[in-house]
């Protein structure tokens, strides 16, 4: 039953599927932070675009995102992000796609984080003389990316599936697998079943373990 | 006579170390501060008291800008405060703080909240910073509970580490804003010692507080504050005994006799 399994490199897409997970979750960490500082900051103009950023990048489907990744920035503005096979140029511009797309939700996830924490931890740091980044960095996000474990976890999980959406500009991961194999073998309800296990596989403990983190790493009041 | 008086003006004008001069704030319709004249010596403990609502909070918290003020102006040292930034942050780092809801950081373990600053605002050697946490929490008598986390305090010992977390600045000024109410009865005489040692030792202080014992035992002068002004200043026993104005007398029989 699972013979035809042998023509085609399931593993592979699948570790395609965790590459352009993990990376793009370091980056939208990453950019998701920032823009978080942004929109607490007391400057009105970081504030203003840490708002329009993610009201208007929460809002665009992931595939337009994606596909004007490939379509407007490769292809018509040449930015190749340093690749030149088209594998590569396309995987980078995938991971582009979902840095920009996922930061959004990360920046909320992590203000939802800041709001946790009360006034009087951001009150007593500036008043024993720390700077803004200071308060920011050493007191306030500390405990905000603890109480944020748990939604953070969320987003991942939804960050993991988005990466099936690479497909569509041809990145070979699982998804693109499986409509190949949907297209060449008659066994639909099989191969969707595999490739759903496939994705549980993945969030499931993630999920887990980040709840376990989350309660563990809570701040304690 | 004349000359004495003049000469000693001369010294308390030098003495100066915190100065509000004709300081308004407003909280929408609410003037929270109205024409606010104040003087605090070098060395001197001042205490402010008043109703609930009568400003002597935000008064407090004006002093190192966490509330900024509508129009006057607030001298530190000589040094009117600046605007929000690096010169404020190096003004707060002199100005001590505790905070009715004490505000240990809850993340970091009682040693840690009174190495943080200095390390990271002095710019304190790591070793240095942490022996002399050591020496301030042993001097508040919570020696024994540095690897703890805050949660894992009482709310007296919790706001002793507060007052040691300030003291490891080494601050011109400390401003203690309403330090006891918080706190469970049994728990409050731990904090208001230390506070008096503080005030032995020489320590400015300015004391936003509903304890009158503190007031009559370790003030140098009493501000009485009522709805957003500074109604009555007078030593302790002066206030205490022979109120001048009739909004003090009022408070004084609402809160000493039962």
């Amino acid at each position: 039953m699972f013979d035809f399994l042998e023509d085609y490199d399931l593993l592979g897409a699948f570790w395609t599927t965790v590459q352009l997970t993990l990376l793009s979750a370091v980056g939208s960490l990453i950019w998701g932070t920032l823009l978080a500082a942004m929109r607490v900051s007391p400057v009105p103009l970081m504030r203003g675009f840490g708002t329009a950023y993610v009201n208007i990048v929460r809002n665009i489907p992931l595939t337009v995102i994606i596909l004007f990744a490939s379509l407007g920035l490769s292809q018509t503005l040449s930015i190749n992000l340093g690749a030149d096979d088209f594998d590569s140029i396309n995987f980078r511009l995938a991971v582009l796609g979902l840095i920009v797309y996922t930061a959004a939700f990360v920046c909320e996830a992590l203000r939802s984080g800041i709001n946790t924490v009360p006034v009087g931890q951001a009150e007593a740091a500036r008043a024993i003389g720390l700077s803004f980044g200071q308060v920011l960095t050493l007191v306030v996000l500390p405990q905000a990316f603890r109480s944020s474990v748990t939604p953070l976890a969320n987003v991942l999980i939804a960050l993991t599936k988005n990466t099936t959406v690479a497909a569509a500009i041809g990145v070979a991961e699982a998804a693109l697998l499986m409509k190949e194999m949907i297209e060449n073998e008659a066994q639909l309800l099989l191969i969707s079943a595999i490739i759903a296990v496939g994705f549980v596989i993945l969030t499931l403990p993630t999920g887990l373990i980040l709840g376990w983190v989350g309660k563990k790493v809570a701040v304690k009041r | 006579m004349t000359e004495v008086s003049v000469a000693k003006d001369d010294v308390a004008a030098t003495g100066d170390l915190v100065a509000l001069r004709n300081v308004n704030k407003h909280f929408g319709a609410l003037h929270v501060l109205q024409d606010i004249d104040l003087t605090i010596a070098r060395g001197e403990v001042v205490v402010v008291i008043g109703p609930s609502g009568s400003g002597k909070s935000t008064l407090c918290r004006t002093i190192n800008r966490l509330e900024t003020i509508d129009s006057g102006t607030i001298t530190i040292d000589g040094k009117p405060l600046p605007q929000e930034g690096r010169e404020l942050a190096r003004l707060r780092a002199d100005v001590g703080m505790v905070f009715q809801s004490f505000n240990l950081f809850a993340h970091k373990t009682v040693l840690d909240n009174v190495i943080l600053g200095q390390v990271k605002v002095r710019k304190a050697d790591k070793q240095k910073a942490e022996e002399k946490a050591r020496a301030l929490l042993d001097r508040v008598g919570v020696g024994a509970q540095a690897d703890k986390y805050p949660a894992q305090l009482s709310g007296g010992q919790q706001q002793r580490v507060a007052i040691a977390r300030a003291l490891a600045m080494d601050p011109k000024v400390m401003l203690f804003d309403e330090p006891t109410s918080a706190l469970d009865p049994e728990m409050i005489n731990e904090v208001l010692e230390v506070m008096q040692q503080l005030a032995r030792d020489g320590m400015t202080m300015i004391v936003v507080t509903h304890e009158m014992g503190f007031a009559r035992s370790a003030a140098n002068r009493v501000v009485f504050m009522a709805d957003g002004r500074i109604v009555e200043e007078a030593t302790p026993d002066q206030f205490f005994s022979n109120p001048r104005s009739d909004r003090a007398k009022d408070f004084l029989s609402k809160i000493l006799h039962h």
